[in-house]
């Protein structure tokens, strides 16, 4: 097992090494102008100014400074604003997309797994099609056409929740954006749960339980649902990273201070220092995700445990 | 998932009708003021942003020489100075600071404080990107640009605590406007040195907590993406006059969100209304609705290197075949047709010279030796990635359909969009000017050669007699008249190709008062009040 933990560990370096070189370098192999502004910047103060973020020296040697400070945890100053350190920057996004992640996993959670087991339940009954299909349309509606409709029924017309911001402390300010971010999931999660369930309900050992006559309320949630859930559990870890990192049109559109927007205003002003600490904080988040959810496979299905 | 959903959101909308009272009622009750603001700011330090966002927030922080006026763009009440004097061709001019006036700290103010600012933007190891601001002052670009390096050579003079001498390169007659552009504000000496050197770029002077100003409000928090938060400052030595007790800057950069956000009863103000909402909201809620003239202009630059543009006929015929109000009309709603580039100031009138002309615009195509545009090339008109498609597309037909001259858009991100226009590697683009004081050398004098801003490879001797011309004029009304023959002598040639001046359209809440149209849209926030 440690030898596993082990091998583990020195593949995702290596992979937080790759994805640092090679963001670094496309970074830089990207049009624009690091200090482009409305107004044209005077020579001899664009020469200063490059100075300052060590931008006159050698590309290679750039990279060498940048590794450096990632290695030593301090990824240095944003380009976008000015004498901010990168961390700082960080230390206010990462909570509110972790907030924003966790709340919109729980509406994916409750939907999609509850409306999954129903469906197979009463595989190819209206409840069946019904909900199989309000999946579908979850799956294919994008959250910038589903988002600004939430927010201006529920915000504008009703005037029920805020049409966008984000408070920590407030709850009512999470529900419009951690739903639009979560019914995609929902319906993937629906569908996946359903098929896994159709597939543990037609084994055998459900079949004597039918004819030892347990309830089928009691054989959906004692006998199949640890099985049936073995794909969704294999779906949420990767889903999470995604929601996390993947927040980026929920936040435009709801006004969440979160990683995403950062990410974007990050590549729209070639804020390199920036760019970099965002993808490897979801390179990272990743990594972590495909682990837990290999820990967790593990722990559902005792013949992945044994092959391991 | 249905039964869920429908058990879900009868729950949510239980949990969600707490919210009975919408953020701008809270907000008149506590008197807060919360404005729109597009975007983060770069940088809160004066000395080392150029943009708008920053200017709104920064001159709530900190105050000028001058005040600026809520009713009129060239009204001057008191700010930091109480009182000031010029001598007769505005090339020295003194100002009285107050000697009550305090930093929110409690320090005074003093010309000292003055002197620090100019001297810490001008220094060349600072690299404050909007230095140029500052050149009017004697010497200034030398020392900025590091030819002296003795600060005393440069024309600014603290005779004691409470006098700021200003000696000018040339007559500025202006400068009073100017002193209300965030470079010429004064920063806390004492505090920025408390926290590094002078010309330390990044040091902590100018975070929440550490920010120390001599506005009516002082800086309480920023959070990225998020606010900007300012509370009154009891030190202000206008504070008993201050109505408000904060100002909160909201970066909503989809303005689509922030009309939505506005309606909702998020905001006391928006940035921007998408001109596509100007009609709906003009039937649906006039009571909000605000539509006022902006110092900017916006307009069309050709890259006269190329063959065929580097035609001075080519390009007026160009310029003849834009229908400018039917782009205003239709496309550029609150906008208004223009003929040349600056706009109406005060005592300029710039003549109107071009409009819109296709039988003249034909004849001078065939002129240049392209009748009925055969023989010109398949132009690339470069725009940055969130302008305006729609003016794009109207002003394709009309070359097409008027000159049967053909281009095609090339959206490029802001960065490549900027860089490519520096680089002169485009044909034509799509473009604007903000002014930033109210003179027309604000729109002039960066069609100079060599200019940063100028970027079409055009260059005119008499153009450039007729500005240092007008430099060195003492008398206003001749200053002006050098100016118009100046301007004449650019949009005869057409480097750029006039659009429109541009409107801003915009919502505001009728509780908000001591708000007027304002041609640079500085509202002073010290003046607002709310009465719901």
């Amino acid at each position: 097992m440690f030898k596993i933990l082990l091998s583990r560990l020195l593949q995702s370096i290596l992979v937080l090494y790759l994805l640092f070189t090679i963001t670094f370098f496309l970074t830089r192999a990207m049009p624009g102008n690091l200090l482009a502004s409305e107004r044209a910047m005077p020579e001899h103060i664009r020469a200063k100014v490059e100075a300052y973020y060590g931008l006159n020296k050698p590309l290679t040697t750039q990279y060498a400074m940048q590794l450096g400070n990632f290695v030593q945890g301090d990824p240095g100053y944003s380009y976008r604003l000015e004498g901010r350190p990168v961390i700082e920057v960080i230390q206010q996004a990462l909570p509110v997309s972790f907030q924003l992640g966790i709340t919109a996993m729980i509406v994916a959670l409750s939907i999609g797994i509850p409306a999954g087991c129903i469906a197979a339940a009463r595989k190819n009954s209206l409840i069946d099609t019904g909900s199989m299909m309000l999946a579908m349309l979850g799956i294919c509606l994008p959250a910038f056409v589903i988002g600004p409709i939430l927010a201006e029924y529920f915000g504008r017309k009703l005037g029920a929740l805020p049409a966008y911001g984000w408070e920590a402390g407030t709850p009512n300010t999470w529900i419009l954006p951690a739903i639009t971010l979560g019914l995609a999931y929902a319906a993937y999660l629906s569908r996946l749960t359903r098929a896994g369930m159709l597939e543990t309900l037609s084994q055998d050992f459900v079949r004597t339980a039918r004819a030892k006559g347990v309830p089928g309320s009691q054989i959906l949630i004692r006998h199949c649902l640890r099985g049936g859930l073995i794909p969704a559990v294999a779906y949420i870890g990767p889903a999470f990273a995604g929601i996390v990192s993947g927040s980026l049109v929920v936040e435009t559109v709801f006004q969440v201070p979160g990683l995403g927007r950062q990410f974007i205003k990050a590549i729209e002003t070639l804020d390199v220092p920036m760019i970099l600490c965002v993808t490897m904080i979801y390179g990272t988040l990743v990594i972590l995700a495909n682990f837990v959810t290999d820990l967790a496979g593990a722990w559902l299905n005792p013949r992945l445990r044994k092959s391991a | 998932m249905t039964r869920c959903t429908l058990l879900l959101l009868p729950a949510l909308l239980c949990l969600a009708s707490c919210q009975r009272e919408t953020q701008v009622e809270k907000a008149n009750r506590e008197k807060i003021f919360i404005v729109g603001n597009a975007n983060d700011p770069k940088a809160l330090d004066p000395h080392l942003v150029t943009g708008v966002i920053e200017h709104n927030i920064i001159r709530a922080l900190l105050e000028g020489l001058v005040a600026e006026d809520p009713e009129s763009d060239t009204g001057y009440p008191p700010g930091a100075a109480t009182s000031w004097e010029h001598n007769a061709d505005f090339t020295e001019w003194t100002f009285h600071l107050r000697p009550d006036g305090k930093w929110s700290d409690g320090a005074p103010l003093t010309s000292a404080d003055f002197d620090f600012a100019y001297h810490r933007l001008l220094h060349p190891d600072l690299a404050g990107p909007y230095a140029e601001m500052l050149y009017f002052i004697k010497n200034a670009e030398a020392f900025n640009k590091g030819e002296i390096t003795d600060w005393s050579q440069v024309g600014v003079a603290t005779p004691d605590d409470y006098t700021l001498k200003i000696t000018m390169r040339e007559p500025v007659p202006f400068l009073l406007g100017m002193t209300r552009h965030y470079t010429w504000f004064p920063v806390p000496r004492h505090v920025i040195l408390r926290f590094g050197k002078m010309t330390d770029r990044f040091t902590k002077w100018s975070e929440a907590g550490n920010y120390v100003g001599n506005g009516p409000f002082v800086l309480k928090e920023w959070r990225f993406n998020d606010k900007v938060e300012t509370v009154k400052n009891p030190l202000y030595w206008n504070a008993a006059h201050v109505k408000l007790n904060g100002v909160r800057f909201v970066p909503v950069e989809n303005f689509y969100t922030e009309t939505r956000g506005f309606l909702a009863g998020q905001l006391h103000t928006t940035y921007q209304l998408p001109p596509p909402l100007v009609e709906k909201i003009r039937a649906e809620h006039p009571e909000f609705l605000r539509q006022e003239p902006y110092l900017a202009t916006d307009f069309i630059r050709t890259n006269i290197t190329r063959p065929v543009l580097d035609n001075p006929k080519v390009r007026m015929a160009m310029s003849l075949a834009i229908d400018r109000k039917q782009l205003c009309d239709n496309i550029l709603q609150g906008n208004t047709p223009c003929g040349t580039i600056t706009p109406d100031l005060g005592d300029y009138h710039p003549d109107q010279i071009v409009s819109f002309d296709p039988e003249r615009a034909k004849a001078l195509l065939a002129e240049a030796g392209y009748p009925g545009g055969k023989g010109v090339p398949r132009f690339k008109i470069l725009m940055s990635s969130t302008g305006s498609r729609a003016t794009i597309e109207a002003l394709q037909a009309m070359w097409k359909d008027t000159l049967g001259i053909l281009v095609d858009p090339q959206p490029k991100d802001w960065g490549s969009y900027v860089t490519a226009q520096q680089k002169l590697d485009y044909d034509i683009a799509l473009a604007a000017w903000t002014g930033d004081y109210l003179d027309p050398s604000t729109f002039l004098l960066m069609w100079t050669k060599g200019n940063g801003n100028n970027n079409t490879g055009w260059s005119n001797e008499e153009f450039e007699r007729l500005l240092s011309e007008a430099a060195h004029q003492s008398d206003e009304k001749q200053r002006l008249e050098f100016f118009k023959k100046a301007e004449r002598i650019l949009i005869e040639e057409q480097p750029i190709l006039p659009i429109s001046y541009r409107g801003r359209n915009y919502l505001l809440r009728p509780e908000v008062k001591g708000w007027h149209k304002l041609l640079l849209d500085n509202h002073p926030w010290a003046e607002i009040s709310l009465e719901p």
